[in-house]
């Protein structure tokens, strides 16, 4: 039998800013607190970026040209593939939200289930799209 | 027992909540939509991607999308500043800040598609 007197696990209440690293988040909280995350990231970067790209884009054949040189910069490159994930996590995330307001994939393992997907399916659309941006195909 | 009202606490209702269902669900569509348009228009250049944006229809809805998107943003930024700022000074300070940003952007976006 294993023992498990005297291994005092660590207990949080109330967590501090700390505590964070050593705290061990279930699959569902690291997908929670990306959405939050993903969520603060398209408002502070991603607004104000793709509006100028937007403006750009739309506004004049010559501005096009702008737009088309500002997108090909590699670090241009690298902000929008984060914003992608960025979007891809908060919509795929926001999806299962939406499912478990509805009662659907309440159980324990559905809900773990789910979690894993948003994050593979998030993951895994940025890196085809991150394929795409890079010209790779 | 009465509740501790502060002045920039949430409205302790349903509406904020439901609302970001629904701005949610409006923007998954228009997103949706939106690709569906993006996949058919064929080889990009500033003809074909200024076209997509040049019928009226496209216009309004891609206007609302952003009145979702603003709604959506500022429920959530309001939950976030709720969760880590305590001071209320500070905190209404990055609600104005925030609701000023959200308002420009939403004219912003409207002077670009009505340029097109």
């Amino acid at each position: 039998m294993p023992q498990l007197t005297g291994k005092k696990r660590p207990q949080f209440t109330n967590i501090h800013v700390a505590q964070i690293i050593g705290y061990r988040l279930p699959l569902a909280g690291i997908v929670s607190i990306l959405h939050r995350i993903s969520g603060a990231l398209l408002f502070l970067i991603g607004l104000p970026f793709l509006l100028y790209l937007f403006d750009n884009s739309l506004s004049s054949e010559m501005s096009y040209e702008t737009y088309r040189g500002v997108v090909s910069h590699w670090f241009a490159k690298l902000v929008l593939l984060v914003l992608v994930w960025g979007y891809l996590h908060h919509f795929c995330a926001g999806v299962r939200y939406l499912l478990l307001d509805l009662h659907i994939g309440l159980e324990k393992q559905q809900s773990h289930n789910s979690a894993v997907s948003v994050m593979v399916v998030a993951l895994a659309l940025t890196f085809l799209i991150g394929l795409k941006i890079f010209g790779v195909f | 027992m009465a509740m501790n009202k502060v002045i920039t606490g949430a409205h302790y209702g349903l509406k904020d909540w439901l609302a970001q269902r629904v701005t949610a669900v409006i923007m998954a569509l228009f997103t949706l939509v939106f690709l569906v348009i993006y996949l058919m228009s064929g080889k990009l250049d500033y003809g074909t991607w200024a076209n997509i944006f040049a019928p009226t229809w496209m216009k309004v809805l891609t206007v609302m999308a952003f009145l979702s998107l603003g709604y959506h943003a500022w429920i959530g930024l309001r939950d976030i500043y709720m969760d880590y700022i305590k001071p209320a000074s500070i905190r209404l300070f990055l609600e104005v800040a925030t609701i000023l940003a959200l308002v420009g952007y939403g004219i912003w976006a409207v002077a670009i598609l009505w340029r097109v």
